[in-house]
């Protein structure tokens, strides 16, 4: 990222005999069936019903929102409630690179990415003068003028937005392959596609958020969350940390956004810029899951999955369950239920603490 | 002549319309150690705050080996080699006692990351806090956020240590560890400034004292020569000059 990511990893034996262990049997073996959990999911859409497939496209770019606002807001104390500006800005440039410019959605996607990183480092700067609370807040004034801006925008429909016409996805990149491939209609194919872009997004994400969280990026980041004062007296450049994950999250909230757009077909400000779909779900899960662990979110999105399959029919009273467990939790069980149980068992999948050992 | 390791020249700062630093002068050589006594409020961790560069002097320059760095910014300055504790400790309280020196080795000493463990692991058994390395900073009791206070400050790799009040609270027994610490610091060749209340301890270990109040240095030299002064008899004991 800014500097070398050079973990401080296993089994490294100095002169002194000491050395910094960080994995475990339990962590290797979670590995391992991790890796073949991943398997399983990218050969899936050969056995499973289209409504599955649809609903994981639902579990994954949540996982990823996710993991990214942990990220953000627990491990770096970047509280922010605006992750919709990201959200919908990358669906907008989907939108504008397909429909607009005729770009295949495959190379609309990274650009969504890139342009969504560019907003993000240029309201860094301002955001960044602001403080806790009113950094929350801000970050979610910025989403509402994205909002605003994407209202105005008439080739678009402005406020009441507009579809992807057939076109676009009729003739998308990978989509004969696929509808060779599985013997499937093109609407299936296209699911399958988002799938497995939502499923390279989500391990790629994850994977990248773990390798980090144990480099010395990551050690550092924590440092500046627990004290800024401290962590800068310590050598970290913590303002150039914060804001290079900034960035960084900006490019994959956008990624998520654009292959989000690019599944539902239709966008319009209020939807693309929803805080309740892309900040309250989100913090729903990884604060039902637990801040700070890399496994507690995915626990979340399963979760919130279970009660939206079983509870969606109730309407609003669903949203207030929703909103009463995430108090209840945050009042009995704040470490979330992963972080609780991870506590208590001493049961770390992924493990992040560094632990010094005599060899 | 050959530039000192530290330099302020006429260092001011006020808070509002208290002046917290008012025009400061201070030199201190590779090596030495300085003693920094006086009062509450005197303006002492205020003084470390604009050496260490989390707070920038209105008016006057601070040189490093002869540099200005008097617009640097903290994190640069601890590169430079000032290694600093907080008289309120400020441990990285999510992360372990290791993890929280193994930061400071890796940003501030620029450690490679197969040194790390040696590297702490020294500086650990040196502090006394080598049995609780996997321990979570923040649940650890006063004494030993101090310690982690003194340990983390070291592992930054400085050649200049600022000490604000790490004595406090500690029993005889513990005062003199501490003291031998401190000299074997010193015995590697870090110069030391201590701000302390407890003056046994700084008269053990420094060369120099220097007297602040009000932010002023109203008296300096040897430290019994100080300690005798009329200025801070005043002071300390409310005895009219
Ligand atoms: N950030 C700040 N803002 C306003 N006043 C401050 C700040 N920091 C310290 N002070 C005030 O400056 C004075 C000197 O503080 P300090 O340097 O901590 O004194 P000492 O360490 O000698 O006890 C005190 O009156 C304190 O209340
Ligand atoms: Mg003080």
């Amino acid at each position: 990222m800014l500097e070398r990511a050079n973990p401080v990893s296993e089994s490294r034996v100095g002169e002194g005999g000491w050395r910094v262990v960080v994995g475990t049997r339990l962590s290797r073996i979670a590995a391992i069936v991790a890796a073949f959990v991943v398997v399983g999911l990218v050969v899936l859409p050969a056995f499973a019903s289209r409504a599955l497939i649809q609903d994981l496209i639902f579990v994954f770019t949540m996982l990823a929102l996710a993991q990214l606002w942990n990220v953000l807001a627990g491990w770096g104390g970047l509280i922010t409630v605006g992750q919709q500006a990201f959200v919908g800005l990358g669906g907008y440039v989907l939108f504008a690179a397909t429909v607009l410019a005729g770009l295949d959605p495959l190379l609309a996607i990274p650009l969504a990415g890139l342009f969504a990183g560019l907003v993000a480092a240029l309201i860094g700067p301002l955001l960044f003068r602001l403080e806790g609370p009113y950094f929350a807040i801000g970050s979610w004034v910025v989403a509402e003028v994205c909002r605003l801006l994407c209202a105005q925008f008439k080739p678009l429909g402005g406020g009441t937005g507009t579809s992807l016409p057939n076109v676009v996805t009729a003739n998308m990149w990978g989509l004969k392959p696929v509808q060779d491939l599985l013997a499937v209609r093109a609407p299936v194919a296209r699911d399958v596609i988002v799938y497995w872009l939502t499923l390279v997004v989500v391990v790629a994400t994850i994977a990248a958020i773990y390798a980090f969280a144990r480099s010395r990026l990551g050690l550092a980041l924590a440092a500046t969350r627990d004290s800024m004062a401290a962590s800068r007296s310590i050598g970290i450049r913590a303002h150039r940390i914060r804001y290079g994950l900034w960035i960084v999250c900006g490019v994959a909230t956008g990624i998520v956004g654009a292959i989000v757009y690019l599944q539902k077909a239709r966008i319009s400000p209020d939807a693309a810029f929803s805080v309740t779909d892309w900040t309250a779900y989100v913090l729903f899960i990884a604060v039902i899951g637990g801040v700070r662990t890399i496994e507690g979110p995915v626990v979340g999105v399963l979760l919130l999955w279970a009660l939206q399959h079983y509870l969606a029919q109730f309407g609003s009273l669903y949203l207030l369950l929703l909103g009463l467990i995430a108090i209840v939790m945050m009042l009995f069980l704040p470490k979330g239920l992963w972080g609780t149980f991870a506590e208590r068992a001493d049961i770390h999948l992924m493990p992040l603490r560094r632990r010094l050992r005599r060899s | 002549m050959q530039p000192a390791l530290l330099e302020l020249k006429g260092v001011s700062k006020s808070f509002g319309a208290l002046v917290v630093a008012d025009n400061i002068d201070l030199r201190l050589e590779a090596g030495e150690a300085l003693g920094i006594i006086g009062p509450n409020g005197a303006g002492k961790s205020t003084l470390f705050n604009l050496v260490a560069g989390l707070l920038r002097p209105a008016s006057g320059t601070i040189l490093l080996d002869g540099h200005d760095v008097t617009a640097t910014p903290a994190e640069a300055r601890c590169r430079a080699g000032i290694g600093r504790s907080f008289q309120v400790p400020q441990p990285f309280g999510s992360l372990t006692v290791f993890e929280n020196t193994a930061a400071a080795a890796l940003f501030g000493a620029g450690k490679s990351p197969a040194e790390v463990a040696d590297f702490c692991a020294d500086i650990l058994e040196l502090t006394g806090l080598i049995g609780k390395a996997d321990r979570l900073a923040g649940g650890l009791p006063l004494l030993d956020r101090k310690r982690l206070e003194l340990a983390r400050a070291l592992a930054t790799g400085p050649r200049l240590l600022l000490l604000d009040e790490i004595a406090g609270g500690l029993t005889d027994a513990e005062c003199q560890t501490l003291i031998a610490t401190i000299r074997e610091i010193r015995r590697r060749g870090v110069a030391v400034i201590w701000i302390e209340h407890v003056v046994h301890a700084l008269l053990a270990v420094v060369d120099r004292l220097i007297a602040l109040d009000f932010g002023r240095v109203v008296a300096e030299g040897a430290p019994d020569q100080v300690m005798n002064s009329e200025i801070v008899r005043t002071i300390y004991m409310g005895v009219p000059a």
